[in-house]
């Protein structure tokens, strides 16, 4: 008993053969756009890879671009085999690898719906990539005049304006580094050895933050440095000033953005994958109509079409028999070439 | 009398088809120009909100609706001309047409100058922008200190996101942050010998600063940004002339804003400007096409040539016996003198047209 039979005639195959064809279009565009999704992704990585230490994965958006392609080769293929079909006499050339390109498509199929999977994972490894990129990016904020570095500052600056983030998880990560170069500070000045000689690695470090970390919505001109002492500046509580600097963590603030990119790259590819599946019903429904015709030489008779020639569970067992048949297969040739061999 | 005609062509019945098809082009291409302008002046009024506070007078805020209404009626009217050039090959549908042919080609005239009137305003509005931004900016430093005075409490955050955003700090320059006050008396400690002495050091009893706000400050800089005590170099060390430009902004943003908008400004009068065009050869096809056809029409043969014009007599005349027109409309006559009512003439059963 075959799987969700529909009977045919001729007006409905043609009506069939079209609508499939019409959706393998579309199916095309989608194929284009996982591609562009891809590229785009892949090109917002390469615009922040300073941050990320150039350590970070490219294996989504290769993945992505791949897939694409493939996907729109596959429905190209499968509109024209469509648009034959309406023709029995180009149909025939089609017809011995229809049952392949099914079985292929079905595969790919499974594929693009583990590339969604990747999508939604990709977020954990990305964590730590940023976690790690940032805290080297706050070490090497001073060096302006190393070459390979010296591009640091100004990419760490514009990022926490236009992430409206300071710092790797807080604020106060920017007081545990040293982000004022050397060549500005005055080594004769007692002030500057005191805070030198205040720590194990001989660093210049202070309770002050980097001018882009300043939020333009306080309402009092912002406070940078000596951020901790309340008596430096009048009327001055810093618990409980909210406004003055970004509360957010970089980290953070790069991680929802490129995973909410990821989310909905992920969402989309879930939809092609859908359609894609759409596609091949149609096409399977287009293939068994067309070769189970009540007078072969008759392009107006009625026929059938169906998902599976028998039901899934007799499918499945055809499946492994076949598979062990073709275990067997190669296990007597051995055999026989075994007892060949020492015969002659 | 001879009348002069302006710009007379004869048209076969290929020629007038062609002209058909042309003419359908043409108007399918406005089409698209109106809805161009429609986006542009969207657009335009995004960009124009955003920073319209610092503008004294507003007169730039009347640009994009000009502009989306204009691609609206281009829209519309060049529509309506794809069904006219569409159906005017044909006689027997022309004179459905008939009636609304002269209105029509009336109404795109007037439209036609209307965009060229809007085109060249595009072009002439900057000159009043720079003083409107002056004033503004002026107003707006002078309030950056204001976070608690209710109408002015933004005036902080939208010129520090200016300044962020456009790069540039001060009306003309840094330093003139350095001539008012951008610290709010409410963060001074008013008991101390210090900001005592700066409040009286000048005659406004403003607390002034060698400084300007975080906005001001450049990422391209290798410094950590210098923002205080501008002018002291004793106090920064290496801080020398190359840093100072670095350091802060150079640019002005009343340069910066006046660039940003006439740019903007000068890309939409070329966009209009290019629109115009295709509406003029759109008139004078239209034009064309309704003389042609009426001119068919008299001579009774569908497949005979005939003539087309711009204007049946010259400039002049036309303006006469229109100004003509118009004076007689406003006149009050009695029933059988009154030269706009056609009477039937007792003799032929003619209309008589005075």
């Amino acid at each position: 008993m075959a799987l969700m039979v529909v009977k045919f005639d001729l007006k409905k195959r043609v009506k069939l053969a079209q609508t499939v064809w019409f959706m393998y279009w579309f199916a095309v565009m989608a194929g284009v756009l996982v591609f562009s999704m891809g590229l785009f992704f892949k090109i917002e990585l390469r615009k922040r890879s300073e941050l990320m230490d150039n350590n970070e994965s490219h294996f989504l958006p290769n993945l992505l671009i791949f897939m694409g392609l493939i996907t729109c080769g596959i429905n190209a293929f499968g509109g024209k085999i469509c648009y034959d079909s309406l023709d029995p006499t180009k149909f025939v050339k089609w017809k011995p690898m229809l049952k392949t390109f099914l079985v292929f498509c079905m595969v790919f199929n499974a594929l693009l719906l583990l590339t969604a999977l990747v999508c939604f994972l990709m977020r954990i490894p990305l964590q730590f990539t940023l976690a790690e990129g940032l805290r080297n990016g706050m070490r090497y904020y001073k060096d302006t005049d190393t070459p390979g570095r010296c591009y640091m500052k100004r990419t760490l600056d514009l990022m926490q304006m236009e992430f409206r983030c300071c710092g790797n998880e807080h604020y106060r990560d920017w007081f545990e580094v040293q982000w004022v170069s050397n060549r500005y500070l005055d080594f004769s000045a007692k002030e500057v050895k005191d805070r030198i000689g205040s720590n194990v690695d001989g660093q210049y470090l202070m309770d002050g933050v980097p001018f882009s970390c300043c939020n333009p919505s306080s309402p009092r001109p912002c406070i940078q440095y000596q951020m901790t002492n309340n008596t430096a500046h009048y009327s001055y509580d810093h618990y409980t000033e909210e406004l003055n600097v970004w509360k957010r963590g970089c980290s953070d603030a790069l991680l929802s953005y490129y995973g909410g990119m990821m989310n909905t790259i992920g969402a989309l590819v879930v939809l092609v994958t859908m359609l894609e599946v759409a596609v091949t019903v149609g096409l399977q429904y287009v293939d068994s109509s067309l070769s189970t015709l009540a007078n072969p030489e008759d392009p107006e008779s009625e026929s059938e079409g169906w998902i599976l020639e028998k039901t899934v569970k007799e499918t499945f067992t055809d499946i492994i028999a076949k598979m062990k048949a073709m275990g067997k297969g190669s296990k007597v040739e051995e055999g026989g070439e075994a007892a060949a061999a020492p015969s002659s | 009398m001879a009348s002069v005609m302006v710009g007379r062509l004869t048209f076969t019945k290929a020629e007038r088809e062609k002209l058909a098809e042309v003419l359908w082009l043409l108007n399918w291409i406005s089409v698209v120009s109106g809805l161009v302008l429609v986006v542009l002046g969207l657009f335009l009024r995004v960009e124009v909100q955003r920073w319209v506070e610092l503008m004294e007078e507003q007169a730039i805020l009347y640009v994009p609706p000009m502009l989306i209404s204009t691609g609206l009626a281009a829209c519309v009217i060049n529509f309506l001309g794809v069904r006219l050039s569409l159906d005017c090959t044909d006689l027997n549908r022309f004179l459905r047409w008939k009636l609304l042919l002269l209105p029509y080609v009336c109404s795109t005239f007037c439209f036609t100058s209307c965009i060229l009137v809007g085109a060249l305003t595009c072009f002439s509005i900057h000159s009043t922008l720079e003083d409107s931004l002056f004033v503004g900016l002026r107003d707006a430093m002078r309030s950056y200190k204001d976070t608690d005075t209710p109408g002015r409490c933004l005036m902080k955050k939208n010129l520090d996101l200016l300044q962020l955003h456009m790069h540039c700090c001060g009306n003309t320059d840094h330093r003139d942050w350095t001539r008012i006050q951008w610290v709010s008396t409410r963060y001074l400690d008013l008991s101390s010998r210090a900001v005592r002495e700066r409040l009286r050091s000048n005659v406004a009893g403003q607390y002034l600063m060698d400084g300007a706000p975080f906005s001001c400050c450049s990422p391209l800089s290798p410094w950590p940004c210098i923002q205080n005590q501008l002018t002291n170099r004793l106090v920064h060390l290496g801080f020398d002339r190359v840093g100072q430009q670095q350091n802060l902004w150079s640019r002005g943003c009343r340069l910066a804003l006046m660039e940003h908008y006439t740019g903007l400004l000068r890309s939409t009068g070329l966009t209009v400007l290019l629109v115009w065009v295709f509406e003029l050869l759109v008139l004078t096809g239209v034009r064309y096409l309704q003389t042609a056809m009426e001119n068919l029409l008299l001579l009774g043969d569908p497949e005979s040539e005939s003539d087309g014009w711009i204007l049946e007599n010259s400039l002049a005349q036309t303006a006469r016996s229109n100004l003509g027109i118009i004076k007689n409309l406003g006149k009050c006559y009695q029933v059988e003198v009154d030269p706009n009512i056609n009477t039937i003439s007792k003799k032929n059963n003619l209309p008589i047209d005075r």
